[in-house]
């Protein structure tokens, strides 16, 4: 079970719900990827029409809403989208994203933190969206963060685990969830994240445009049971050393 | 001369140079026009996903002090002249806002005593509560006045260079402040340092040579790209009606500069027929106006002003989110919110 704050999940697999062909697509892929946790852009949010809004899409009572504060390009700005979204009623979790680049919407390290700070003592549940650093990590923890979030390669990128050295010096340092966030292009990334001890993905692009989003939901679903089973039995590390036909330690026999 | 064989090769690569770009905008690209659409349909929808921004403009003013040749707001051009008051410019406001719009262009003339900045902030302070995004299509102002604008509310800021070609320029901007090419190029550059979150640039089709401006729309959009790291930036594709940029070009620009720079907005307005808009959709676009009028005053009263240009596409916003929702992509209303901005309090 992944534990996150004081809230346990089946599931290990996020979905981001922005880029989906339609609300009903949207609705169909979480269903089919049986998530828990499903992240939604407050800037897409509209509450003076909800008919029309993505929220409409979500049944909160089956996913746990995750707003997230992308476009935010300052801690200031993602601090008052979150005391928005929490006064409209969006919860008090939140996907903590200072993104001032649209273009790679790289997270921005020292926002982050300044934001994270902020908002854990006003009692947000922070997940804050980070590049693998495995310091800032660490430093996020110390102010309270309920996870990590690191990138796996830039948003829509789908290059995969592009940043796999700093990624696994994260999770061995880690004592907060490590969720695995950004890039993950084909079900075999999500499987190698979790295979590597990662508590959890996110995945939003890959699955939003495929020609079958709800397929595709269903191939991470499985990719991330697959290796989270592996990673849980344990392993075998590779390795290209042939053993000594002769024992070095012969002698002492 | 570029041979198809070398615009395959380019379209292998994922980061272009600008002599790649221009190999794009060739005859020989023309001809393979499919490959380019199909790697623009790729890239579109890694970055924006199946989705469509939905906007419309308000015409606040008719009134303009230039004589842009083409245009007819053009102070030697006869019409009825008219400016909405504020009042008046809220009405219009609440008639798109009632239609579904969140995200608002305003757009007048070039009137500086009448659209002041005073003026807009006035508006925006009324519009704030409607829109969650509201940007600016006047007449080029100072880093200073944007520096208002952007705290009152604004969020983006589009201005085009009309044609980068001096000569042509000169030609069709015989008098008015905007015969001032400099300071009209600047303008985006003015825009970016005081902060707007979105500019949008283009140049209009038809003015000039279409592929030598196109690389000079480039350069301008990926040099405002590195200098405002900060700051969405778009393009659109003004065309002039009769123009001499047919439909295979404009689609061959639209392509290209998607190649070239795939995280780049790009815009269509609906000076373009409905069945050429519906057809570009999944190629590159990802915002589009609709159901616009183009005189101050159209939505709301009876009695029409004189136009900018006629518009082609005619439906109404239903009627076109249905066309988008039938090429399989989600219209998307609002994208933007109006608290990343630090509005300042409305002192009116």
């Amino acid at each position: 079970m992944l534990k996150i704050a004081d809230k346990t999940f089946t599931s290990r697999l996020f979905l981001g719900t922005g880029k989906f062909p339609s609300n009903q697509s949207l609705k169909e892929a979480l269903a089919a990827a049986e998530t828990e946790i499903v992240t939604v852009a407050l800037r897409r949010v509209d509450l003076n029409s909800p008919q029309e809004d993505i929220l409409a899409a979500i049944d909160r009572s089956k996913y746990l809403l995750l707003p997230n504060t992308s476009g935010a390009r300052t801690a200031e700005e993602a601090v008052r989208l979150a005391r928005l979204a929490r006064a409209g009623g969006a919860g008090n979790w939140l996907k903590l994203e200072v993104t001032p680049d649209p273009n790679y919407l790289l997270p921005d390290p020292i926002e982050t933190l300044k934001a994270a700070e902020i908002l854990v003592k006003e009692g947000f549940i922070v997940l804050p969206y980070i590049n693998a650093d495995p310091v800032l990590a660490k430093r996020l923890a110390d102010v309270g963060t309920a996870a990590v979030m690191p990138l796996g390669s830039p948003i829509g990128s789908h290059q995969g685990l592009k940043t796999k050295e700093a990624i696994t010096i994260i999770i061995e340092q880690a004592n907060i969830p490590v969720v695995l966030d950004a890039g993950l292009g084909a079900p075999s990334h999500a499987a190698e994240a979790m295979e590597m001890g990662a508590d959890a993905v996110l995945v939003n692009t890959a699955i939003a445009i495929a020609s079958n989003p709800a397929k595709m939901a269903e191939a991470f679903k499985l990719a991330v049971i697959a290796g989270r089973q592996a990673y849980e039995l344990g392993l075998k590390t590779p390795t290209t050393q042939a053993s000594a036909s002769s024992p070095l330690t012969g002698f002492l026999r | 001369m570029t041979s198809q064989e070398e615009v395959r090769s380019i379209l292998q690569i994922e980061r272009l140079s600008l002599a790649d770009f221009e190999s794009l905008l060739s005859d020989s690209a023309t001809e393979i026009i499919e490959e380019l659409a199909q790697k623009a349909q790729r890239l579109t929808q890694k970055h924006f996903g199946k989705t469509m921004q939905f906007y419309a403009p308000i015409y606040l003013s008719n009134e303009c002090n230039n004589q842009c040749v083409y245009c007819g707001f053009n102070s030697k051009v006869s019409g009825q002249r008219v400016s909405l008051s504020v009042e008046q410019a809220v009405a219009e406001a609440k008639v798109l806002a009632q239609m579904g719009f969140r995200h608002i262009l305003l757009v007048s003339g070039e009137k500086k005593d009448v659209v002041s900045v005073d003026y807009l902030k006035r508006l925006v302070f009324q519009l704030r509560d409607l829109f969650a995004s509201i940007s600016i299509e006047i007449y080029p102002m100072s880093e200073y006045d944007y520096k208002e604008l952007l705290a009152a509310g604004v969020d983006g800021l589009t201005v085009y260079q009309e044609v980068y070609d001096r000569e042509i320029y000169e030609k069709v901007h015989p008098a008015g402040p905007k015969s001032d090419y400099n300071f009209r190029f600047e303008t985006p550059e003015r825009g970016g340092r005081a902060g707007f979150y979105k500019i949008n640039i283009g140049y209009l089709l038809g003015l000039g040579d279409w592929q030598s401006e196109t690389l000079a729309l480039a350069k301008h959009a990926q040099y405002l790209q590195k200098k405002f790291w900060q700051s969405q930036i778009s393009i659109s594709f003004p065309r002039l009606k009769g123009s001499r940029v047919s439909d295979l070009q404009l689609t061959q620009m639209i392509c290209a500069l998607r190649i070239f720079l795939p995280k780049v907005g790009l815009v269509l307005s609906t000076r373009e027929p409905a069945e050429l808009r519906d057809n570009l959709i999944p190629l590159g676009i990802t915002q589009m106006s609709a159901a616009s009028r183009t005189s101050p005053g159209a939505y709301s009263q009876d009695e029409p002003a004189t136009e900018q240009f006629a518009i082609s596409d005619q439906r109404s916003l239903t009627e076109v989110a249905a066309a988008i929702v039938k090429k399989g992509y989600e219209p998307v209303y609002k994208d933007w919110d109006r608290v990343y901005i630090e509005t300042a309090a409305i002192d009116s």
